[in-house]
């Protein structure tokens, strides 16, 4: 158990034979060539969903802010409600073999896309909810005080409310982003190649499953790290001199 | 494609889904309970001021925190039979994660709630002639608990949702009820649909009745 083989990641994927240098040449991958790969898959996974999220969920989270927009607010806490109480396996295997089945042309869609979508409006619903927290922490008088000056609706939220509503959620929005890369692992299950299924299918082949999983694990909590290090910075950047941002609440996984 | 639910009766909710729905509910109450009082410990851990009991906390806390639930089951299925020295199925191991990672959810939940306490009613307890433990469990936790009784079901009914996660081991929970169902009837498309709205009706009406309770939680105060 305790004695370790890190040589395992030196092995050709096919032959099993310790390359030297740990890298393969040419088409000959060893686990090492294979796990950066794997780590590219759940990186691009997670940031193509990331993108995803903050678009949907920041049109879904203002117009549930809207004054006067009855329905507009209830599509929204109907979006927010569906995606936030369904398991995100489940939804996973709807966009995988529900939808396609069901909408013809969405059948060929290659997995990588439909598992994007699927944890991208996932995550959307939630950051909906934090950008509708953002907006409605805002005193009613900023509101009013773009009224007053003759904006229309789309121009008060986009030189008033917004930047000051995205600056309070920068850290729910930090710890959604970290969530995306840790849910992101969640793929494996319609055998996306990426982190969390290279771990069970190299565990499993190398009969090293501690020191594979280790691996896995340490990318995880570097990916997690990197992120977190980078809105950091954003939210350095972003800071408004004597503004005090008030964090609104997150929870979940 | 037509879709075609006159495969589901009582026949197949009982041989498929009720076992699947008993795994998921059972695994929820019991991690519950366990991850609120280890979570607990661990937050009264962090909260202790004595650095040999805040620190390995804090890393185990931010250690389960930042890695997937789905390779924490993975870990948790591998090194357990290791530890206990024989094997063990897939639903024990199962139970024994979702305690353990609960507990550092549940725990970043305790803290907040036990730190949102005034630190006057410490003191007061303190000046009443209590005991720590005294002042723990007769002023503070139960006003903290009442305090962040909501966060707790929601982070409740979330976990609901992640043991569907096990599905990574193979243990038998709901998802893999409806899945098994589908597959033997071949039927999967209507089974992942009725996957997905029994574990909307059961979500969404949780999380409205702890709407409401955070309504009349709030009127008391």
């Amino acid at each position: 158990m305790l004695n370790m083989d890190w040589a395992v990641f030196c092995k050709d994927t096919i032959t099993g034979d310790v390359m030297s240098g740990c890298l393969g040449q040419g088409r000959d991958i060893t686990y090492l060539n294979w796990i950066f790969t794997a780590w590219g898959w759940t990186v691009s996974v997670s940031l193509t969903a990331l993108v995803i999220a903050l678009v949907v969920g920041s049109v879904i989270g203002v117009i549930r802010t809207l004054p006067d927009s009855p329905w507009l607010v209830r599509l929204g806490n109907t979006w927010v409600e569906m995606f936030r109480n369904i398991p995100l396996l489940v939804q996973i295997f709807l966009w995988y073999h529900v939808v396609p089945a069901l909408i013809p042309p969405m059948r060929d869609m290659p997995s990588f896309a439909l598992v994007v979508i699927a944890l991208g409006l996932f995550t959307s619903a939630r950051i909906a909810e934090q950008v509708r927290a953002g907006v409605q922490a805002l005193p009613k008088g900023q509101r009013y005080a773009g009224m007053a000056l003759g904006f229309t609706t789309p121009q008060y939220y986009r030189y008033v409310i917004l930047p000051m509503a995205y600056r309070i959620i920068i850290p729910p929005l930090t710890s959604e982003s970290m969530n995306i890369f840790k849910n992101s692992s969640v793929a494996f299950a319609v055998s996306i190649p990426e982190l969390t299924q290279y771990a069970m299918q190299v565990g499993e082949e190398t009969s090293r499953p501690v020191e594979v999983y280790l691996a896995v694990t340490v990318l995880y909590i570097i990916s997690a790290l990197v992120i977190n290090r980078i809105m950091a910075f954003i939210e350095k950047r972003s800071r408004v001199p004597g503004f005090v941002a008030s964090g609104t609440g997150a929870g979940g996984h | 494609m037509n879709l075609d639910f006159s495969i589901v009766n009582w026949n197949l909710i009982q041989g498929f889904i009720l076992k699947g729905l008993w795994f998921s509910i059972i695994l929820t109450v019991i991690a519950t309970a366990g991850g609120v009082f280890f979570g607990t410990l661990l937050a009264l851990m962090r909260l202790s001021g004595k650095k040999w009991l805040d620190t390995p906390a804090a890393i185990y806390v931010n250690g389960m925190r930042s890695i997937p639930l789905v390779m924490v089951i993975l870990w948790f299925f591998l090194l357990v039979p290791f530890i206990i020295g024989r094997p063990l199925g897939a639903e024990y191991s199962a139970v024994i994660t979702f305690i353990a990672f609960e507990a550092a959810y549940f725990s970043e939940i305790m803290r907040a709630g036990i730190q949102s306490i005034p630190r006057g009613q410490v003191f007061a307890g303190q000046a009443m002639g209590m005991t720590y433990k005294q002042n723990m469990t007769l002023v503070i936790l139960p006003q903290a608990f009442r305090n962040m009784l909501p966060v707790l079901l929601t982070q409740t009914i979330i976990l609901f949702q992640d043991t569907s996660l096990v599905y990574a081991i193979g243990a038998y929970d709901l998802l893999k009820g409806f899945e098994t169902a589908g597959k033997n009837f071949g039927r999967p498309i209507e089974m992942y649909l009725l996957a997905a709205l029994l574990y909307f009706i059961i979500c969404f009406s949780l999380s409205y009745m702890v709407k409401r309770l955070h309504r009349k939680i709030a009127i008391i105060r």
